[in-house]
């Protein structure tokens, strides 16, 4: 069954087109890998699923479990189920990590008409999540992402998708700037979270996060389109052969 | 309910109007001719019943005023004020200062009641007395002014039981002339400026607080101002004085009802704290701040400063400013005593049109005087945010110290933060040091709140409450929670 279904997909930004008549199916449970050189688009097609404001779909259209994505905004989307870890997390002074995580929660919560969350509950949810990451207590004290270093805001994306538990969740360069245990630490992470229920886009260059992560669908984007898809062994394809015979294939 | 949770919740409940204190009462008021001459001096202070010192030093003020120019330094751009268009004195009809709540004219306590304001003694007692013994203390003792008058004064038995006097002036005047001629004037003279002589001149109420040598107060004191009169200015002075090892902790408030006219408000506190003393004094002030296109709105030009005369005294002064169409405040300290503290932590919302000038003055006279000012600016809308800040020490004042932080928050890309600080050290051993930050509330941090699942106010709130929350903690714990709601609500519509 579809959870994600985007079909033709145009979007600008700032008048210029980066996406171009995009096309992909996510079925539930599904890990699908997306591929592609700097600057064809990986980014751009999950701030617009995330409903980022200076992207701007001018044609297509995406579903969520049936319902029209592009038509929400940014909080419903995120209380529909749907998560961005961010290639780049955004540091907020001021504001413990801690306060940040449940502020969150019950938003979401809020917004499907649940109860907020109890401390005791919050806190037992936190530290089970926050210890599997590795994430220590000083750590979650601490203002969001302001003094982290790279594998620490990684790790951070991760612990809110874990507490979040969307239905699909966008992964853009998770595996970027951790180092080979961090990289061990967050993809046993990603794969606790699989299950027949959530799907998710993983977005990266790199087959050794593919070779943690197994994805059953690998994508390859360029120029705003998705050129080609297969299995996992199109990732090792890319790895030895490069993205030339695509960029070919798009002009 | 007990009347604090009250107070907090009906804060809470408000979703659609910003402004919710914008009602009027209707109330039949008995005013002084429209206009400022000797005359309404005379007419104010016959009201009051006052001794005739009183009424040559409002006459002497009102001289100096005369000869005074309005001050044009502050980074604030508004129409000239017209002060013969101006009521000086308005007061309930047929007022007759009540000997308990149930004299006070039943409109008016509606009236604190909307605002959220507790009055009823027996609630409050009521809201103390919690069967598990959590969260008590939060007992508040309070003065009620309304226009010119104070309306109402609770827990007045308690306190004359620990030998704290807490009144209105003008009572106080009549019941405690020595004490109030004593310290009256000693902190902001007659001719300190503009203002604060236009107020020595026309002043109506306020509270006057004395706390005897070695007397902690026992519960917080409060005063709630109120401007409810059309065309009518608010004059009040506040006067207290905290003897040897005396401590009290006084809180005000302030609100308007929503006019298209400006209002003004020219206020004067002056705080005394003798040797050992301390004084806490804050403010939640939150006057009606004008609508969405910058009409109507209250001028605020207000004179507070405390003088911390015996040894090892101290001032704290904490704010929070999110009213008025125009505020140029300043409260400052003097330390006087050798080994004194003064303390200013402040937060200043602006949205809007609204234009805030806002600091402090720390005046190290005293040896091993220390001062701390944490300043927290934050700007929304087309909103204009000054933090004008003094600290100077004098040839005398060796060892002082003063640390000074001083943030600015942007919100949206139309509005301004500035920041101009004075530093004055006649001495060599004197250590001040100065921080300062601006920062943005920028697109990207919402973003990532909101992909989160929180609201574009909600992400802001979320922000702005992490930017201000070292301030905060220093208001009274009762205060604080209202305090954090308010600020959501003045920024209300800043975002998106
Ligand atoms: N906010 C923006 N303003 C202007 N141009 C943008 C913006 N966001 C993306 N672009 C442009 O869109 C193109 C696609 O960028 P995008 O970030 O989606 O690429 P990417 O595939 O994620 O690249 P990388 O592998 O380097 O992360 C680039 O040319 C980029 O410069
Ligand atoms: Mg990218």
């Amino acid at each position: 069954m579809p959870l994600l279904e985007i079909k033709d997909l145009h979007v600008t930004v700032g008048e210029r087109p980066i996406l171009n008549g995009l096309d992909l199916v996510v079925n539930k449970g599904e890990v699908h890998a997306i591929m592609g050189p700097n600057g064809s688009g990986k980014s751009t097609l999950a701030h617009v699923l995330a409903g980022k404001s200076d992207y701007v779909a001018t044609g297509g259209s995406v579903t969520l479990d049936g319902e029209d994505l592009l038509a929400m905004a940014i909080d419903e989307r995120a209380a529909k189920g749907l998560f961005l870890a961010f290639q780049y997390p955004i540091e907020i002074p001021g504001v413990a990590t801690m306060t940040f995580l449940r502020t969150a929660m019950n938003a979401q919560r809020k917004s499907r008409g649940e109860e907020e969350l109890s401390t005791p509950e919050f806190m037992k949810r936190v530290r089970e999540a926050a210890g599997k990451l590795s994430i220590n207590q000083d750590m979650l004290r601490r203002p969001v992402n302001v003094g982290f270093s790279g594998g620490e805001k990684k790790r951070n994306e991760i612990l809110q998708m874990a507490l979040l538990e969307p239905k699909l969740a966008v992964l853009d360069e998770t595996d970027s700037g951790l180092d080979i245990d961090a990289l061990k630490v967050v993809s046993d992470g990603v794969n606790r979270l699989r299950s027949p229920e959530r799907s998710m886009i993983v977005i990266t260059h790199y087959q050794r996060l593919l070779d943690h992560i197994v994805p059953d669908v690998v994508h390859v984007l360029s120029r705003g389109r998705i050129v080609r898809t297969g299995g996992k062994e199109l990732a090792l394809e890319l790895e030895e052969r490069g993205y030339a015979d695509y960029q070919e294939e798009a002009a | 309910m007990p009347a604090v949770d009250e107070t907090v919740e009906q804060v809470r409940s408000i979703d659609v109007d910003q402004y919710k204190y914008g009602f009027e009462t209707e109330i039949e008021t008995e005013k002084a001719p429209k206009g400022l001459s000797e005359d309404v001096v005379r007419f104010i202070s016959a009201k009051k019943d006052e001794p005739q010192w009183m009424l040559e030093w409002r006459l002497e003020a009102y001289r100096r005023w005369l000869t005074m120019d309005e001050p044009t330094w502050a980074k604030v751009d508004y129409p000239r004020i017209n002060y013969q268009d101006i009521y000086y004195y308005a007061a309930p009809k047929a007022f007759v200062a009540p000997k308990s709540l149930d004299e006070v004219d039943p409109e008016i306590l509606r009236t604190y009641e909307k605002l959220g304001i507790p009055l009823r003694e027996r609630e409050i007692l009521a809201g103390v007395q919690r069967p598990d013994g959590e969260g008590g203390g939060s007992r508040v003792a309070v003065d009620a002014v309304f226009d010119s008058v104070s309306v109402a004064t609770t827990f007045k038995e308690e306190l004359k039981k620990a030998g704290v006097i807490f009144m209105p002036i003008s009572e106080a005047l009549r019941e405690h002339p020595d004490l109030v001629r004593q310290y009256l004037g000693s902190v902001v003279p007659v001719s300190d400026n503009f203002f604060a002589t236009l107020n020595s001149a026309v002043f109506s109420d306020g509270s006057f607080v004395y706390v005897p040598a070695g007397v902690r107060c026992p519960m917080e004191l409060s005063t709630y101002f109120r401007i409810n009169e059309r065309n009518t200015g608010q004059f009040e002075r506040t006067l207290i004085i905290a003897d040897k090892g005396a401590y009290v902790s006084y809180l005000e408030g302030c609100t308007a009802p929503r006019r298209d006219e400006n209002q003004l408000h020219a206020a004067v506190v002056e705080l005394i704290a003798l040797d050992d003393a301390e004084i806490k004094y804050s403010t939640v002030q939150n006057w009606y701040p004008g609508d969405a296109h910058g009409r109507g709105g209250i001028f605020n030009f207000v004179t507070k400063r405390g003088d911390c005369r015996g040894p090892r005294s101290k001032i704290s002064w904490t704010q929070v400013e999110t009213g008025s169409a125009i505020t140029w405040k300043y409260p400052s300290c003097i330390l006087r005593g050798d080994g004194s503290r003064g303390e200013f932590y402040s937060i200043a919302i602006s949205n809007g049109y609204q234009q805030v000038d806002s600091g402090t003055k720390m005046i190290h006279l005293g040896k091993n005087t220390t001062s701390r000012i944490i300043s927290k600016g934050i700007a929304a809308g087309r909103s204009n945010n000054t933090y004008r800040g003094l600290v100077s020490a004098h040839r005398r004042a060796t060892g002082a110290r003063n640390f000074t932080n001083c943030d600015s928050l942007l919100i949206g890309d139309k509005c301004g933060a500035h920041t101009v600080p004075y530093i004055e050290a006649k001495n060599s051993t004197a250590l001040f040091e100065h921080e300062a930050t601006t920062s943005k509330i920028s697109e990207e941090m919402l973003f990532y709140c909101q992909q989160r699942g929180m609201s574009a106010e909600e992400a802001t709130a979320l922000v702005v409450n992490g930017f201000v929350k070292d301030v905060l903690q220093h208001l009274p714990m009762e205060f604080a929670v209202e305090a954090q709601k308010l600020i959501s609500i003045s920024l209300e519509g800043s975002v998106g």
